[in-house]
Protein backbone atom coordinates (compact mmCIF):
# COMPACT_ATOMS: atom_id res chain seq x y z
CA UNK A 1 0.00 0.00 0.00
CA UNK A 2 0.82 3.70 -0.84
CA UNK A 3 -0.04 5.94 1.62
CA UNK A 4 -0.30 10.00 1.98
CA UNK A 5 -0.03 11.10 5.78
CA UNK A 6 -0.95 14.40 6.93
CA UNK A 7 1.23 14.67 10.20
CA UNK A 8 1.31 17.34 13.03
CA UNK A 9 4.78 18.23 13.74
CA UNK A 10 5.27 20.74 16.32
CA UNK A 11 8.81 21.08 18.15
CA UNK A 12 8.26 22.26 21.16
CA UNK A 13 4.72 23.29 23.70
CA UNK A 14 4.92 27.25 22.37
CA UNK A 15 6.39 26.75 18.67
CA UNK A 16 3.58 26.77 16.06
CA UNK A 17 2.68 23.49 14.49
CA UNK A 18 1.20 23.09 11.42
CA UNK A 19 0.16 19.81 9.55
CA UNK A 20 3.07 18.24 7.28
CA UNK A 21 2.68 15.62 4.17
CA UNK A 22 4.64 12.56 3.44
CA UNK A 23 4.19 9.54 1.50
CA UNK A 24 4.97 6.30 2.72
CA UNK A 25 5.29 3.42 0.37
CA UNK A 26 5.15 -0.20 0.66
CA UNK A 27 2.63 -0.27 3.66
CA UNK A 28 1.99 -3.88 4.29
CA UNK A 29 -1.96 -4.38 5.23
CA UNK A 30 -0.96 -6.72 8.24
CA UNK A 31 1.26 -3.83 10.11
CA UNK A 32 -0.31 -2.12 12.89
CA UNK A 33 -0.57 1.92 12.46
CA UNK A 34 2.36 2.15 14.91
CA UNK A 35 4.67 0.32 12.76
CA UNK A 36 2.94 2.26 9.87
CA UNK A 37 4.62 4.95 11.62
CA UNK A 38 8.10 3.48 12.58
CA UNK A 39 8.42 2.88 8.67
CA UNK A 40 8.10 6.53 8.64
CA UNK A 41 10.40 7.61 10.91
CA UNK A 42 12.98 5.47 9.48
CA UNK A 43 12.97 7.06 6.18
CA UNK A 44 12.76 10.51 7.88
CA UNK A 45 16.18 9.30 9.91
CA UNK A 46 17.94 7.93 7.00
CA UNK A 47 16.81 11.44 4.78
CA UNK A 48 18.27 13.37 8.05
CA UNK A 49 15.15 14.66 9.01
CA UNK A 50 13.58 14.98 12.78
CA UNK A 51 11.87 11.36 13.26
CA UNK A 52 7.47 12.24 14.34
CA UNK A 53 7.53 11.72 17.85
CA UNK A 54 4.64 9.69 18.97
CA UNK A 55 3.65 7.86 22.41
CA UNK A 56 3.60 4.27 22.60
CA UNK A 57 4.63 1.58 25.21
CA UNK A 58 2.92 -2.25 25.52
CA UNK A 59 1.85 -2.23 21.69
CA UNK A 60 -0.80 -4.74 22.85
CA UNK A 61 -3.96 -2.37 23.46
CA UNK A 62 -3.59 -2.26 27.76
CA UNK A 63 -1.38 0.49 28.80
CA UNK A 64 -3.12 3.26 27.27
CA UNK A 65 -0.26 5.45 25.48
CA UNK A 66 -0.76 5.35 22.40
CA UNK A 67 -3.24 8.14 21.56
CA UNK A 68 -4.22 9.47 18.06
CA UNK A 69 -6.66 11.47 16.21
CA UNK A 70 -6.64 9.25 13.30
CA UNK A 71 -8.68 11.18 10.17
CA UNK A 72 -11.26 12.98 12.82
CA UNK A 73 -11.15 9.50 15.04
CA UNK A 74 -10.22 8.90 18.07
CA UNK A 75 -7.90 6.24 17.73
CA UNK A 76 -8.83 5.44 14.21
CA UNK A 77 -12.17 4.02 12.40
CA UNK A 78 -12.07 0.51 14.25
CA UNK A 79 -12.95 1.12 18.10
CA UNK A 80 -9.60 -0.16 19.69
CA UNK A 81 -6.44 1.42 20.69
CA UNK A 82 -3.88 2.77 17.96
CA UNK A 83 -1.78 0.10 18.25
CA UNK A 84 -3.79 -2.81 17.86
CA UNK A 85 -5.45 -0.64 14.57
CA UNK A 86 -4.42 -2.20 11.89
CA UNK A 87 -3.50 -0.76 7.94
CA UNK A 88 -5.97 -3.43 6.57
CA UNK A 89 -8.39 -0.59 7.83
CA UNK A 90 -7.24 1.59 5.55
CA UNK A 91 -7.32 1.49 1.39
CA UNK A 92 -4.16 1.81 -0.84
CA UNK A 93 -3.63 5.49 -1.78
CA UNK A 94 -5.32 6.59 1.00
CA UNK A 95 -5.16 10.12 2.93
CA UNK A 96 -4.68 10.12 6.33
CA UNK A 97 -4.28 13.08 8.76
CA UNK A 98 -2.61 12.45 11.97
CA UNK A 99 -3.07 14.67 14.84
CA UNK A 100 -2.56 14.58 18.86
CA UNK A 101 -5.46 14.78 21.74
CA UNK A 102 -6.58 18.19 21.58
CA UNK A 103 -7.41 19.35 25.15
CA UNK A 104 -6.88 22.25 27.63
CA UNK A 105 -6.03 19.51 29.94
CA UNK A 106 -3.64 17.41 27.71
CA UNK A 107 -0.84 20.19 26.97
CA UNK A 108 1.11 19.18 23.46
CA UNK A 109 4.92 18.31 24.00
CA UNK A 110 5.94 17.44 20.89
CA UNK A 111 4.29 16.53 17.92
CA UNK A 112 1.56 14.19 18.50
CA UNK A 113 2.71 13.30 21.85
CA UNK A 114 0.42 15.27 24.77
CA UNK A 115 0.87 15.09 28.67
CA UNK A 116 -2.12 13.12 30.41
CA UNK A 117 -0.65 13.98 33.60
CA UNK A 118 -4.03 15.55 34.75
CA UNK A 119 -5.51 11.56 34.97
CA UNK A 120 -2.87 11.02 37.06
CA UNK A 121 -3.82 13.82 39.09
CA UNK A 122 -7.39 12.73 39.23
CA UNK A 123 -6.43 9.18 40.59
CA UNK A 124 -4.23 10.52 42.89
CA UNK A 125 -7.33 12.76 44.13
CA UNK A 126 -9.34 9.93 45.27
CA UNK A 127 -9.06 6.79 43.06
CA UNK A 128 -7.59 4.09 45.40
CA UNK A 129 -8.74 2.35 48.85
CA UNK A 130 -6.55 3.21 52.05
CA UNK A 131 -6.40 -0.46 53.31
CA UNK A 132 -4.10 -2.59 55.45
CA UNK A 133 -1.11 -3.98 53.60
CA UNK A 134 -0.01 -7.72 54.28
CA UNK A 135 -0.93 -11.20 52.54
CA UNK A 136 -4.08 -10.73 50.50
CA UNK A 137 -6.93 -11.85 52.49
CA UNK A 138 -8.73 -14.68 51.82
CA UNK A 139 -11.20 -13.93 49.01
CA UNK A 140 -14.65 -15.26 49.85
CA UNK A 141 -14.53 -13.13 53.07
CA UNK A 142 -16.16 -10.71 51.43
CA UNK A 143 -18.45 -11.37 49.14
CA UNK A 144 -19.45 -9.10 45.89
CA UNK A 145 -22.72 -9.97 44.20
CA UNK A 146 -21.99 -10.95 40.84
CA UNK A 147 -23.78 -8.06 38.99
CA UNK A 148 -21.77 -5.97 41.16
CA UNK A 149 -18.16 -7.30 40.22
CA UNK A 150 -19.32 -7.55 36.52
CA UNK A 151 -20.42 -3.67 36.45
CA UNK A 152 -17.19 -2.81 38.52
CA UNK A 153 -15.07 -4.96 35.88
CA UNK A 154 -16.43 -3.01 33.24
CA UNK A 155 -15.44 0.36 35.04
CA UNK A 156 -12.14 -0.99 35.80
CA UNK A 157 -10.99 -2.39 31.79
CA UNK A 158 -10.47 1.97 31.67
CA UNK A 159 -6.54 2.30 30.29
CA UNK A 160 -6.61 6.01 30.91
CA UNK A 161 -5.84 6.79 26.97
CA UNK A 162 -7.41 9.56 27.01
CA UNK A 163 -9.63 9.06 24.14
CA UNK A 164 -12.95 10.03 25.49
CA UNK A 165 -11.43 13.43 26.42
CA UNK A 166 -10.15 13.87 22.72
CA UNK A 167 -13.37 12.86 21.29
CA UNK A 168 -15.64 14.84 23.22
CA UNK A 169 -17.08 18.04 21.55
CA UNK A 170 -17.01 19.50 25.14
CA UNK A 171 -13.33 18.25 26.09
CA UNK A 172 -15.01 16.39 28.52
CA UNK A 173 -12.63 13.97 30.85
CA UNK A 174 -16.12 12.73 32.64
CA UNK A 175 -16.14 9.27 31.41
CA UNK A 176 -12.45 8.53 32.63
CA UNK A 177 -13.32 10.11 35.90
CA UNK A 178 -16.51 7.85 35.93
CA UNK A 179 -15.13 4.75 34.85
CA UNK A 180 -12.18 5.11 38.08
CA UNK A 181 -15.03 6.55 40.25
CA UNK A 182 -17.48 4.23 39.86
CA UNK A 183 -15.21 0.52 39.94
CA UNK A 184 -14.50 1.30 44.01
CA UNK A 185 -17.50 2.33 44.45
CA UNK A 186 -18.94 -0.55 43.38
CA UNK A 187 -17.02 -3.08 45.46
CA UNK A 188 -17.37 -3.48 49.19
CA UNK A 189 -13.55 -2.31 49.87
CA UNK A 190 -14.50 0.83 48.03
CA UNK A 191 -17.41 1.80 50.34
CA UNK A 192 -15.67 3.98 53.68
CA UNK A 193 -14.23 6.37 51.01
CA UNK A 194 -17.15 6.23 48.86
CA UNK A 195 -18.59 9.76 48.94
CA UNK A 196 -15.12 11.58 49.77
CA UNK A 197 -13.86 10.10 46.86
CA UNK A 198 -16.43 11.35 44.16
CA UNK A 199 -16.51 15.15 45.53
CA UNK A 200 -12.79 14.82 45.51
CA UNK A 201 -12.26 13.06 41.99
CA UNK A 202 -14.93 15.53 39.94
CA UNK A 203 -12.87 18.47 41.78
CA UNK A 204 -9.70 17.64 41.02
CA UNK A 205 -11.53 16.94 37.60
CA UNK A 206 -12.87 20.55 37.15
CA UNK A 207 -9.56 22.29 38.28
CA UNK A 208 -8.08 20.47 35.22
CA UNK A 209 -8.81 22.46 31.77
CA UNK A 210 -11.52 19.69 30.98
CA UNK A 211 -15.01 21.12 29.82
CA UNK A 212 -18.02 19.73 30.92
CA UNK A 213 -20.08 16.46 30.14
CA UNK A 214 -23.57 17.36 28.14
CA UNK A 215 -24.06 13.53 27.55
CA UNK A 216 -23.62 13.32 23.63
CA UNK A 217 -21.81 10.32 23.92
CA UNK A 218 -18.71 10.73 21.62
CA UNK A 219 -16.66 9.69 24.21
CA UNK A 220 -18.07 6.02 25.02
CA UNK A 221 -18.04 5.60 21.21
CA UNK A 222 -14.83 5.68 20.97
CA UNK A 223 -13.34 4.04 24.15
CA UNK A 224 -11.18 0.95 23.20
CA UNK A 225 -12.56 -0.52 26.27
CA UNK A 226 -16.18 0.36 25.24
CA UNK A 227 -17.27 1.81 28.69
CA UNK A 228 -21.05 2.61 28.56
CA UNK A 229 -22.44 5.69 29.43
CA UNK A 230 -24.08 4.33 32.63
CA UNK A 231 -21.15 5.01 34.12
CA UNK A 232 -21.54 8.79 34.08
CA UNK A 233 -24.84 7.98 35.62
CA UNK A 234 -23.43 6.54 38.22
CA UNK A 235 -20.87 9.08 38.89
CA UNK A 236 -23.70 11.64 39.03
CA UNK A 237 -25.64 9.26 41.14
CA UNK A 238 -22.54 9.40 43.88
CA UNK A 239 -21.83 12.83 43.45
CA UNK A 240 -25.73 13.34 44.16
CA UNK A 241 -25.47 11.11 47.14
CA UNK A 242 -22.51 12.57 48.70
CA UNK A 243 -23.22 16.48 48.32
CA UNK A 244 -26.96 15.20 50.05
CA UNK A 245 -25.49 13.80 52.73
CA UNK A 246 -23.04 16.74 53.03
CA UNK A 247 -20.00 14.82 53.02
CA UNK A 248 -16.84 16.42 53.45
CA UNK A 249 -13.54 15.28 51.81
CA UNK A 250 -11.28 14.07 54.20
CA UNK A 251 -7.86 15.10 53.89
CA UNK B 1 -29.36 22.14 33.64
CA UNK B 2 -31.59 18.78 34.34
CA UNK B 3 -34.02 20.72 37.53
CA UNK B 4 -34.59 23.86 35.85
CA UNK B 5 -35.28 21.72 32.60
CA UNK B 6 -37.75 19.27 34.39
CA UNK B 7 -39.59 22.58 35.61
CA UNK B 8 -39.77 24.24 32.15
CA UNK B 9 -41.00 20.81 30.74
CA UNK B 10 -43.91 20.37 33.19
CA UNK B 11 -44.93 23.87 32.34
CA UNK B 12 -44.26 22.74 28.48
CA UNK B 13 -47.15 19.97 29.54
CA UNK B 14 -49.64 22.52 31.08
CA UNK B 15 -49.17 24.91 28.43
CA UNK B 16 -49.89 22.09 25.54
CA UNK B 17 -53.22 21.07 27.41
CA UNK B 18 -54.37 24.41 28.33
CA UNK B 19 -53.94 25.05 24.45
CA UNK B 20 -56.43 22.83 23.70
CA UNK B 21 -59.24 24.85 24.95
CA UNK B 22 -59.10 26.42 21.49
CA UNK B 23 -61.23 23.70 20.07
CA UNK B 24 -63.85 24.66 22.57
CA UNK B 25 -64.41 28.01 21.03
CA UNK B 26 -63.15 31.51 21.91
CA UNK B 27 -65.20 31.91 24.66
CA UNK B 28 -63.93 28.74 26.59
CA UNK B 29 -60.37 29.98 25.56
CA UNK B 30 -60.85 33.45 26.31
CA UNK B 31 -62.65 32.31 29.89
CA UNK B 32 -59.36 30.11 30.37
CA UNK B 33 -56.99 32.74 30.04
CA UNK B 34 -58.88 34.62 32.22
CA UNK B 35 -59.45 31.96 35.06
CA UNK B 36 -55.26 31.79 35.13
CA UNK B 37 -55.10 35.60 35.74
CA UNK B 38 -58.81 34.70 38.70
CA UNK B 39 -57.14 31.92 40.32
CA UNK B 40 -57.72 31.89 43.88
CA UNK B 41 -59.99 34.97 44.11
CA UNK B 42 -60.91 36.50 46.31
CA UNK B 43 -58.82 34.97 49.05
CA UNK B 44 -55.46 35.53 46.95
CA UNK B 45 -55.36 38.38 45.02
CA UNK B 46 -55.10 39.03 41.15
CA UNK B 47 -52.84 37.20 39.17
CA UNK B 48 -51.42 35.34 42.19
CA UNK B 49 -51.56 31.96 40.61
CA UNK B 50 -50.01 33.24 36.89
CA UNK B 51 -47.09 35.63 38.75
CA UNK B 52 -46.30 32.75 40.70
CA UNK B 53 -45.58 30.24 38.06
CA UNK B 54 -43.95 33.23 35.80
CA UNK B 55 -41.20 33.81 38.21
CA UNK B 56 -40.63 29.68 38.60
CA UNK B 57 -40.62 30.16 34.73
CA UNK B 58 -37.70 33.38 34.77
CA UNK B 59 -35.74 31.51 37.36
CA UNK B 60 -35.64 28.70 35.51
CA UNK B 61 -34.47 30.14 32.55
CA UNK B 62 -32.07 32.28 34.02
CA UNK B 63 -30.55 28.78 35.42
CA UNK B 64 -30.60 26.79 32.46
CA UNK B 65 -28.93 29.53 30.43
CA UNK B 66 -26.33 30.62 33.22
CA UNK B 67 -25.26 26.46 33.13
CA UNK B 68 -25.11 26.50 29.47
CA UNK B 69 -23.38 29.20 29.11
CA UNK B 70 -20.89 28.42 31.55
CA UNK B 71 -20.74 24.84 30.17
CA UNK B 72 -19.98 26.40 26.71
CA UNK B 73 -17.27 28.72 28.38
CA UNK B 74 -15.59 26.04 30.20
CA UNK B 75 -15.55 23.53 26.34
CA UNK B 76 -13.59 26.36 24.80
CA UNK B 77 -10.86 26.60 27.41
CA UNK B 78 -10.77 22.79 27.33
CA UNK B 79 -9.97 22.69 23.97
CA UNK B 80 -8.14 25.55 22.65
CA UNK B 81 -6.40 24.24 19.74
CA UNK B 82 -9.03 22.88 17.08
CA UNK B 83 -8.91 19.60 14.71
CA UNK B 84 -7.91 20.03 11.79
CA UNK B 85 -10.11 16.92 11.33
CA UNK B 86 -13.01 15.79 13.16
CA UNK B 87 -15.75 13.14 12.46
CA UNK B 88 -18.49 12.54 14.42
CA UNK B 89 -19.03 8.90 15.13
CA UNK B 90 -22.30 8.79 17.76
CA UNK B 91 -23.97 12.36 17.65
CA UNK B 92 -27.14 12.87 17.31
CA UNK B 93 -28.40 16.03 15.55
CA UNK B 94 -30.53 16.64 18.45
CA UNK B 95 -27.69 16.44 20.67
CA UNK B 96 -25.00 18.68 18.75
CA UNK B 97 -27.67 21.56 17.76
CA UNK B 98 -28.33 21.82 21.70
CA UNK B 99 -26.65 24.77 22.41
CA UNK B 100 -27.73 26.78 19.28
CA UNK B 101 -30.76 25.09 19.25
CA UNK B 102 -31.61 26.80 22.85
CA UNK B 103 -30.38 30.42 21.81
CA UNK B 104 -33.10 29.96 18.79
CA UNK B 105 -35.87 28.68 21.17
CA UNK B 106 -35.20 31.96 23.28
CA UNK B 107 -35.32 34.46 20.31
CA UNK B 108 -38.58 32.35 19.91
CA UNK B 109 -40.02 32.48 23.01
CA UNK B 110 -39.45 36.40 23.00
CA UNK B 111 -41.36 36.63 19.92
CA UNK B 112 -43.86 34.38 21.18
CA UNK B 113 -44.61 36.63 24.57
CA UNK B 114 -44.64 39.77 21.98
CA UNK B 115 -47.14 37.87 19.79
CA UNK B 116 -49.37 35.79 21.89
CA UNK B 117 -49.21 37.38 26.07
CA UNK B 118 -48.60 41.49 24.52
CA UNK B 119 -49.71 41.28 21.37
CA UNK B 120 -47.15 44.09 20.24
CA UNK B 121 -46.15 41.95 16.83
CA UNK B 122 -49.39 40.34 16.27
CA UNK B 123 -51.56 41.27 13.64
CA UNK B 124 -54.47 41.65 15.47
CA UNK B 125 -52.78 44.55 17.66
CA UNK B 126 -52.30 44.53 21.67
CA UNK B 127 -56.65 45.50 21.89
CA UNK B 128 -57.64 41.88 21.40
CA UNK B 129 -58.53 38.57 23.08
CA UNK B 130 -56.33 36.13 23.23
CA UNK B 131 -58.40 33.86 20.84
CA UNK B 132 -58.38 36.65 18.18
CA UNK B 133 -54.65 37.14 18.48
CA UNK B 134 -53.90 33.13 17.94
CA UNK B 135 -56.23 32.70 15.27
CA UNK B 136 -54.56 36.10 13.50
CA UNK B 137 -51.11 35.18 14.13
CA UNK B 138 -51.65 31.41 12.74
CA UNK B 139 -53.44 32.54 9.50
CA UNK B 140 -50.49 33.64 8.38
CA UNK B 141 -48.20 31.59 6.79
CA UNK B 142 -44.74 33.02 7.53
CA UNK B 143 -45.75 33.07 11.50
CA UNK B 144 -46.97 29.91 11.04
CA UNK B 145 -43.89 28.37 9.32
CA UNK B 146 -41.94 29.91 12.25
CA UNK B 147 -43.82 28.71 14.64
CA UNK B 148 -43.60 24.89 13.46
CA UNK B 149 -39.36 25.48 13.08
CA UNK B 150 -39.27 26.73 16.66
CA UNK B 151 -41.62 23.86 17.79
CA UNK B 152 -39.89 20.95 15.81
CA UNK B 153 -36.53 22.62 17.79
CA UNK B 154 -37.99 22.17 20.85
CA UNK B 155 -38.56 18.97 19.95
CA UNK B 156 -34.95 18.15 19.13
CA UNK B 157 -33.80 20.18 22.35
CA UNK B 158 -36.33 17.89 24.77
CA UNK B 159 -35.26 14.46 23.00
CA UNK B 160 -31.59 15.07 24.15
CA UNK B 161 -32.69 16.83 26.90
CA UNK B 162 -34.83 14.17 28.74
CA UNK B 163 -32.04 11.95 27.73
CA UNK B 164 -29.13 13.77 29.72
CA UNK B 165 -31.37 14.87 32.83
CA UNK B 166 -31.70 11.44 33.60
CA UNK B 167 -27.77 10.91 32.96
CA UNK B 168 -27.24 14.09 34.77
CA UNK B 169 -29.27 12.96 38.02
CA UNK B 170 -27.94 9.46 37.94
CA UNK B 171 -30.97 7.68 36.97
CA UNK B 172 -29.48 5.60 33.94
CA UNK B 173 -27.85 2.30 33.80
CA UNK B 174 -27.48 -0.11 30.58
CA UNK B 175 -30.91 -1.99 31.14
CA UNK B 176 -32.56 1.55 31.29
CA UNK B 177 -30.70 3.25 28.48
CA UNK B 178 -32.97 1.68 25.80
CA UNK B 179 -35.96 2.71 27.73
CA UNK B 180 -35.33 5.83 28.35
CA UNK B 181 -34.67 6.65 24.55
CA UNK B 182 -38.13 5.29 23.69
CA UNK B 183 -39.30 7.54 26.14
CA UNK B 184 -37.67 10.73 25.48
CA UNK B 185 -38.42 10.74 21.79
CA UNK B 186 -42.09 9.52 22.37
CA UNK B 187 -41.97 12.12 24.80
CA UNK B 188 -41.22 15.30 23.22
CA UNK B 189 -42.82 14.03 19.78
CA UNK B 190 -45.89 13.48 21.55
CA UNK B 191 -45.63 16.94 23.14
CA UNK B 192 -44.76 18.80 20.16
CA UNK B 193 -47.68 17.35 18.31
CA UNK B 194 -49.68 18.43 20.99
CA UNK B 195 -48.60 21.90 20.07
CA UNK B 196 -48.86 21.66 16.68
CA UNK B 197 -52.80 20.84 16.46
CA UNK B 198 -53.17 24.45 16.97
CA UNK B 199 -51.40 26.16 14.15
CA UNK B 200 -52.33 23.52 11.68
CA UNK B 201 -56.26 23.42 12.94
CA UNK B 202 -56.35 27.17 11.99
CA UNK B 203 -54.25 26.49 8.64
CA UNK B 204 -56.71 23.85 7.71
CA UNK B 205 -59.48 26.54 8.99
CA UNK B 206 -61.20 24.26 11.70
CA UNK B 207 -60.74 26.85 14.12
CA UNK B 208 -61.49 30.58 12.62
Amino acid sequence: MNLTLRVWRQPHPTAKGKMVTYKVSDVSPDMSFLEMLDVLNEQLILSGDDPVAFDHDCREGICGSCGLMINGYAHGPEQTTTCQLHMRSFKDGDEIDIEPWRSGGFPLIKDLVVDRSAFDRIIASGGFISAPTGTAPEAHATPVPKKDSDAAFDAATCIGCGACVAACPNGSAMLFTAAKVSHLGLLPQGQPERDARVIKMVAQQDAEDFGGCSNIGECSAVCPKGISMETISRLNHDLLGALRANAVPAS
Amino acid sequence: MAISGILMVLFLVAHAIGNLHVFQGAESFNEYSEWLREFGEPALPHRTLLTLIEIGLLVSVVAHMWSAFSLWRQAKRARPVAYVTKKRVQQSYASRTLRWGGVIILLFIIWHLLDMTFGAVNPDGTDSTPYDRLVASFENPFITAFYVLALVLLGMHLRHGIFSAAQTLGQTNKRRERLLNITATTFATGLIALYLVTPVAVALDFVN
